[in-house]
């Protein structure tokens, strides 16, 4: 399905100073957790200051959507500031979000959240410039 | 009286039913309302007289009016809107995804702003013709389009209330289903009596039940599979209005698009047949409210 945007306005995210947040999709809500494969359905977000060291855990309530999670998901880690995501698979519509809010998307993470955050650290990952999954990669039974 | 054909899956032989029965009453109006793989028109052949375009409003921002307040957002049942504040006096933005939207119009009608103005998006056409004395309606969603709701309703305000109405639904138990059969006066359950054709008229039977419509099951290819269709039926009180048992003329006649009532009149006997028990069930139902 071709996706198609009616507007469209390249939005960039004020990169100096303050915000080094990251996020990371994780099926519980501890640094030891394993990682989400699936970004727009997955089970938790945890946001990761990179130099504080401090994180936060949230319940993604948008992995229930019969559509649209994949969109909501990306709002959801837009408003929180984040400058990357930490995944393994991202959809069109989520990547869309994320790119228009020039977050970057870093697909292919596996593990546990601890080890992609060091990974990260370390520029292992490389950033995913397309939809690394179809439309509805995440539901269940698909 | 509004008759729907569903099935819980497709290939049970769901069409097969609806363009007999049609062919074998008169003063009958069909409508094809599996908008995704319509099907019925190989079967009956109509004359197409009047195609009508079929689409949906979809919202537009002017983002010269648009403060990025977000409540597009939040009253989008259907999660179709992302907006994007912006920050440190960058621009935002707002990304409505098209093909998500079904064109319910809360956002429009919500934005204080009156940023967001409605365009239409063509989803598909209504196609209506006649087949003889039989009058034919059907809807062809455009490949790619995920949208069916909005397309079903339209074809089904061609619906003729001086007639006979056969609704050929789309397969499955999900919102299109739901949309086609609403307003029907009796469903036919088009199963088959194998473990999946079960579990697939279980799921049918639920919506059914909770949409009070009064149904009845039709066993297509009967002698293929176990008896656990029937004893389930029994158990539920659900009436058996048809069995039909698998046949090479029927198969053969099936992949030569021509309806087994016009090859065997015997057939015609058994769909009149058909539909005499569903005005007795129909009447019963009725007289029990
Ligand atoms: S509701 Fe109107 S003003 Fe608010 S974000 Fe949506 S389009 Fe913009
Ligand atoms: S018209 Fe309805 S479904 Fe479409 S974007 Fe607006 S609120 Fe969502």
């Amino acid at each position: 399905m071709r996706v198609k945007i009616t507007a469209t306005v390249a939005v960039v995210i004020k990169e100096e100073g303050i915000s080094m947040k990251i996020c990371i999709t994780s099926e519980d809500k501890t640094l030891d957790s394993k990682v989400d494969p699936r970004f727009g359905r997955c089970q938790n977000f945890i946001f990761f200051d990179t130099d504080t060291g401090k994180f936060e855990a949230q319940e993604n309530t948008n992995a229930q959507f019969q559509g649209g999670a994949g969109i909501q998901s990306g709002q959801l880690v837009v408003s929180k500031g984040v400058k990357a995501v930490l995944t393994g698979n991202v959809g069109p519509n989520a990547h869309q979000v994320l790119s228009a809010a020039g977050v970057s998307v870093f697909t292919g993470v596996s593990g546990t959240v601890k080890e992609a955050i060091d990974g990260y650290k370390k520029g292992q990952y490389k950033a995913a410039d397309t939809p690394t999954v179809g439309s509805k990669f995440g539901m269940p039974g698909k | 009286m509004i008759i729907s054909i569903v099935s819980g899956k497709g290939g049970t032989g769901k069409t097969t039913v609806a363009v007999n029965l049609a062919l074998s009453l008169k003063n009958i109006q069909i409508l094809d309302c599996d908008v995704e793989e319509p099907n019925a028109h190989l079967f009956l052949k109509p004359r197409i007289k009047e195609e009508v375009k079929a689409s949906i409003p979809v919202p537009e921002v002017d983002e010269a009016k648009c403060n990025y307040c977000g409540k597009c957002r939040e009253v989008c049942a259907y999660h179709a809107i992302a907006v994007l504040s912006g920050n440190n006096g960058k621009k935002g933005s707002v990304l409505i995804f098209p093909h998500l939207c079904h064109g319910c119009g809360a956002c429009s009608l919500l934005c204080h702003e009156g940023a967001i103005k409605e365009v239409n998006k063509e989803i598909g056409v209504v196609e209506i013709g006649e087949k003889d004395h039989l009058q034919f309606v059907d809807g062809r969603l455009n490949v790619g389009e995920a949208m069916s709701p909005p397309l079903i309703r339209q074809v089904k305000r061609y619906i003729n209330p001086t007639r006979t109405v056969i609704i050929d639904a789309p397969p499955g138990t999900s919102c299109p289903v739901i949309t086609a059969v609403k307003g029907s006066d009796f469903c036919v359950l088009v199963t088959e009596p194998t473990p999946f054709g079960l579990n697939d008229l279980i799921l049918a039977v639920e919506v059914l039940r909770k949409l009070k419509i009064p149904f009845g099951v039709i066993i297509n290819r009967c002698d293929i599979g176990d008896g656990k269709v029937e004893s389930y039926c029994k158990q539920e009180d659900i009436p058996i209005l048809m069995k039909i048992p698998f046949s090479r003329e029927i198969a053969v006649s099936y992949s030569e698009g021509v309806p087994i009532v016009k090859k065997d009149g015997s057939y015609q006997d058994k769909f009149i047949n058909l539909y005499l028990n569903i005005c007795g069930i129909k009447n019963e139902a009725d007289s029990s409210y």
